[in-house]
């Protein structure tokens, strides 16, 4: 029995240090379990959170858009989409044939579902096709089960209920674009619309809001659970413009017969816009729905330039509508109202000659006949008195040659030379001559509408250098709109503005004045104003010996450009227009009618409001 | 007649080896099974089906299994246990022709019921195998090398067959069992330091050897964090559901990573992750204690049987069944690499839950034998 016991000896011995062992291994497993769920457990428990939890953000709605009467510029519409879920579809091929059957889908659109239902996970929802109307809607509903995995879904839209009538202020919203992405988790949200120009672009940030949250839980192929917690986003601001939409509307209306058109009316004590129109337009709703290569292509190369807004970013020569900065500079730099030129048709200089609109000749004029008559020759003399670094001086004041801080994108500078900028930019001395073409408005000048239109504001309000708005953001906190006094004066003396006003009065009222065909008779509504016509070709030696073509005769793209500044009422000056028709002939005949009935309008729509906020403010 | 010789006896009627069952065993394996049925029943996000109904069905089968072996006299295990390994191989050699591959790696022979895998009844043919070899040797026996050659032959050949279908867990798990089989039995330390360092020096030529997917296995083992949603998931998402379990879990149906899925397959080898995720440390202490006491009282059944057969079946068998248990959790914590080792009792499947409770019924087996003397070539012996 000696081995045997040996041998029980042995295997106790040896199953003890086995058992032991195991034991060990036990107390292993208990330390790891301890490590992972007690030290770790903090770590990991984020771990599973981060798994688990999805955080998807809410689109806020974007902010309305108004005129200064409340009218609604930009809303946000239901827009129906139908949607497609292929794991609800039996098959997606086939739903998309029966689907057809009741609304119209093209083959794109089949192509891009099909395509997505390939790539993305089976309940994710592929939109088919978006802004339904609400036939289209109805049918599907009707056929709904015939059509297992689709439904109807609604989301929000941008829209322009008036569509083109304001289209270049308002801009557009578009889909983001690459270069667009900030960081902003927002933006890269499927379907998210941005601004993309005009007040869209501008207030982006104010009217897109603040966006919501939604936690929630997912499971390991990203299909949603449940929602754990909810944030609703800030709705976007509501922005309240300076516009008057009933003006906007029938400026829209009274220039629709010229194929390109500036204009803008502004309120000359505090440059709030009240309509800025430029002609043509756009829909810029189609931006929204999305724009089609073709479409675009149209737009883009519309030899009309129908997504630029003239206002702002068109450079005109003004023309004789310039005579009003240069008579201010004259009159500052205390050349006597009766100084006198006679006028012969022409002026030479050296071996040049240059010519009077008038070619039979003004006779002698004096300052206030010579703006009133809008001649050239007297003009050209009180160039040469000045020279052109002091007519740029006082065109600078009044707002000419510099971008005037517009809160819509896209302002140009326009253009007011001097001596020193020509040596600078062209390398070549200033010639004389050259002075006698800018005291006219032409050759270098160039300005925009808008800075015409404030160009007139400045000259009329006391001489303040107010600057232009377009949205009046305190609307909420009650009426703080500025007053002319709370802007710098430009520093121009009341003499030399009283006298420009009182030609700019004759211009219009006055038997000879320019335009004076289009005064308006009615008390207390009267306007004064400057017309101008600016050449877009140089007229040459031959055209002028055979006689200077009427502008009916030419080729509409040599056609002169039609020019009208004004301002009413014309003793107490509340507003500012300035129109450009681009070859619309001479100022007095096209452009002067036009600001006429602008200012008329604007007068029967705003003066009494205007009157009684002025009533109440004192 | 007195309980003391009937003890004695080694000719027990069917009665008396009935009330010499050992209950408190039954009533462990049962509280295990119960907390794996529960936990399918949670797989199944509160539902039966499919899993906690069918486990509890083939959990039933398995208990009669078990007791029929209990209630069998030893001697029938001792006289047949070369027959049954060789059954259980030509089984192996079998698959390797006639089998199906389906969900990793084993193979299994479709019969009419069920799978069948030999690899699982290899398990108990070869403890069955290598006690009944070892019971026939005395100490001294055992120290002659010549002697050792059958049962490292009895080892290798299974061994071989299971890493070929590949099979790296079950090949790693027989291996080791039938190396505490070896120990046991008396086996000199310095001949496994030695095969250990020969082992050793052919890991470059294993390495050559091993499949892609196994190597990949080791590697993300070694850095899961490395490809956390390529091969490192499992391991990574088993963590992470451990680790947010925390001390007292997130309560019964409420394991939000199984619960959505982040855990895949939860239903068979990563349960223990999906059961500390519900029930946390403290539950997780609780279940590893049960297996712990089961283990123990097998260490205790194995040193108060009077024959080496019953001793060594006794320390095999609860030796592989440590070995199931150790694999799987050490798995899902992330100690060792990925092997596809269920969690006995508790893991959806019927093989593993069939090799277990077989296992078991020999342990009681033991039990009831436990003062029964068997002669070296195995005739009874009445003391």
């Amino acid at each position: 029995m000696q081995p045997e016991k040996l041998r029980v000896k042995s295997f106790g011995r040896r199953a003890a240090v086995l058992v032991g062992g195991k034991l060990a291994l036990v107390g292993v497993l208990c330390g790891r379990l301890y490590y992972l769920q007690v030290l770790e457990s903090q770590r990991y428990q984020m771990l599973a959170d981060d798994n688990r939890i999805n955080l998807r953000l809410l689109a806020p709605p974007r902010g309305h858009i108004v005129d200064r009467n409340g009218s609604p510029l930009a809303v946000n519409v239901q827009n129906y989409r139908v949607v497609l879920v292929p794991e609800q579809a039996l098959d997606v091929r086939e739903t998309l044939d029966r689907l057809n059957t009741v609304i119209e889908i093209h083959e794109y659109d089949r192509r891009r579902v099909l395509r997505e239902a390939r790539r993305r996970r089976a309940f994710v929802p592929i939109t088919v096709r978006e802004n339904l109307s609400w036939q289209e809607v109805s049918r599907i509903e009707v056929n709904a089960p015939d059509l297992p995995g689709i439904s109807i879904d609604v989301g929000q839209s941008r829209h322009y209920p008036d569509g083109q009538i304001a289209a270049h202020v308002m801009g557009y919203v578009a889909a983001v674009s690459e270069k667009d992405l900030t960081g902003d988790p927002l933006l890269e949200l499927p379907g998210f619309r941005i601004g993309k120009n005009g007040i869209e672009r501008q207030h982006d940030l104010a009217l897109r809001g603040t966006a919501g949250n939604s936690q929630v839980e997912v499971n390991a192929i990203g299909r949603v659970i449940r929602e754990l917690e909810r944030s609703e986003g800030r709705p976007g601001k509501r922005i309240v413009l300076t516009m008057d939409l009933r003006l906007q509307r029938f400026i829209t209306e009274r220039v629709a017969d010229y194929r390109r058109a500036a204009t803008v009316v502004l309120d000359v004590r505090n440059g709030e816009i009240l309509a800025m129109v430029s002609a043509p337009s756009f829909d810029p709703n189609a931006f929204n729905e999305g724009l089609n290569s073709k479409a675009w292509k149209e737009l883009i190369e519309n030899p009309d330039t129908p997504l630029n807004n003239k206002v702002i970013s068109g450079q005109y020569a003004p023309g004789s509508t310039f005579k009003l900065a240069v008579m201010m500079a004259a009159a500052e730099a205390g050349i006597s109202p009766d100084h006198r030129v006679f006028c012969s048709g022409f002026t030479e200089l050296g071996h040049q000659r240059f010519h009077c609109w008038n070619k039979h000749g003004h006779g002698l004029v004096n300052m206030v006949d010579g703006m009133r008559e809008s001649c050239d020759v007297y003009f050209y003399e009180l160039a040469l008195k000045l020279g052109v670094d002091r007519i740029a001086a006082t065109a600078r004041k009044l707002g000419l040659g510099s971008k005037l801080d517009l809160d819509i994108p896209g302002e140009r500078s326009g253009m007011i030379p001097t001596r020193a900028w020509k040596r600078e930019n062209l390398g070549k001395s200033w010639l004389k001559g050259e002075t006698l073409i800018a005291a006219i408005g032409q050759g270098y000048v160039l300005t925009t509408p808008l800075q015409l239109a404030i160009m007139t504001a400045r000259a009329v309000n006391g001489g303040y250098a107010v600057l232009p708005r377009l949205t009046r953001e305190t609307i909420d906190a009650g009426d703080e709109t500025p007053t002319a006094s709370s802007f710098p004066h430009t520093g121009i003396s009341k003499r030399a503005r009283e006298l420009v006003m009182h030609a700019l009065d004759e211009a219009v009222n006055h038997p000879r004045g320019t335009a004076y065909r289009s005064r308006i008779q009615e008390p207390g509504k009267a306007f004064g104003g400057k017309t101008g016509t600016a050449q877009v070709r140089r007229i040459t030696m031959v055209e002028r010996e055979s006689g200077v073509k009427k502008n009916r005769e030419k080729p509409w793209r040599e056609r002169d450009h039609s020019l009208f500044v004004g301002y009413a009422p014309v003793d107490n000056p509340v507003f500012a227009v300035s129109v450009v028709i681009e070859h619309g002939g001479g100022g007095s005949k096209t452009a002067a009618p036009i600001a006429r009935d602008i200012l008329r309008e604007t007068q029967r729509l705003q003066l009494p409001q205007q009157l009684a906020d002025a009533e109440r403010k004192k | 007649m007195s309980a003391r010789d009937l003890q004695n006896s080694n000719d027990m009627t069917l009665g008396q080896r009935f009330w010499q069952l050992n209950w408190i065993l039954i009533l462990l394996i049962c509280a295990l099974a119960s907390i794996g049925f529960a936990m399918l029943y949670s797989a199944g996000n509160g539902s039966y089906t499919p899993w906690a109904e069918r486990q509890m069905v083939r959990f039933a089968v398995g208990m009669s299994l078990m007791l029929a072996i209990a209630l069998t006299d030893i001697r029938v295990w001792l006289r047949y246990a070369y027959l049954f390994y060789a059954i259980s191989l030509i089984l192996l050699i079998a698959v390797e022709f006639a089998g199906t591959v389906g969900m990793g790696a084993q193979r299994w022979i479709g019969l009419k019921f069920f799978h069948l895998q030999p690899s699982e009844l290899m398990k108990i043919a070869l403890v069955l195998s290598l006690a009944r070899y070892f019971h026939r040797l005395s100490l001294e026996d055992v120290t002659r090398p010549t002697q050792l050659l059958f049962p490292i032959l009895l080892v290798a050949a299974p061994t071989a067959l299971v890493l070929r279908q590949p099979d790296l867990g079950t090949s790693l798990l027989l291996l080791i069992g039938s190396a505490a089989m070896f120990f046991l039995a008396g086996v000199r330390i310095w001949k496994f330091i030695l095969i250990g360092l020969i082992g050793l020096a052919s890991i470059p030529v294993g390495w050559s050897m091993l499949h892609n997917y196994q190597k990949n296995r080791i590697m993300t083992f070694l850095s899961p964090e490395s490809d956390p949603l390529g091969s490192g998931y499992h391991i990574l998402q088993s963590k992470i559901a451990l680790g947010s379990g925390g001390v007292f879990g997130n309560g019964f149906l409420q394991g939000t990573q199984s619960h959505l899925r982040f855990l895949p397959e939860m239903q068979t080898d990563v349960i223990f992750t999906m059961y500390a995720e519900e029930f946390g440390l403290v539950g997780g202490f609780f279940l590893i204690a049960l297996y712990a006491a089961i283990v123990i009282y097998g260490f205790a059944i194995a040193m108060r049987s009077r024959s080496h057969f019953g001793r060594l079946v006794a320390m095999g068998v609860i030796t592989t069944f440590f070995l199931y248990v150790f694999m799987n959790i050490a798995m899902v914590m992330g100690l060792i690499p990925v092997v596809g080792v269920p969690l006995p009792l508790i893991s959806y499947g019927g093989t593993a839950m069939m090799t277990v409770l077989i296992g078991f019924g020999l342990l009681m087996n033991v039990y009831i034998h436990r003062d029964m003397r068997i002669s070296r070539y195995g005739d009874d012996h009445r003391s």
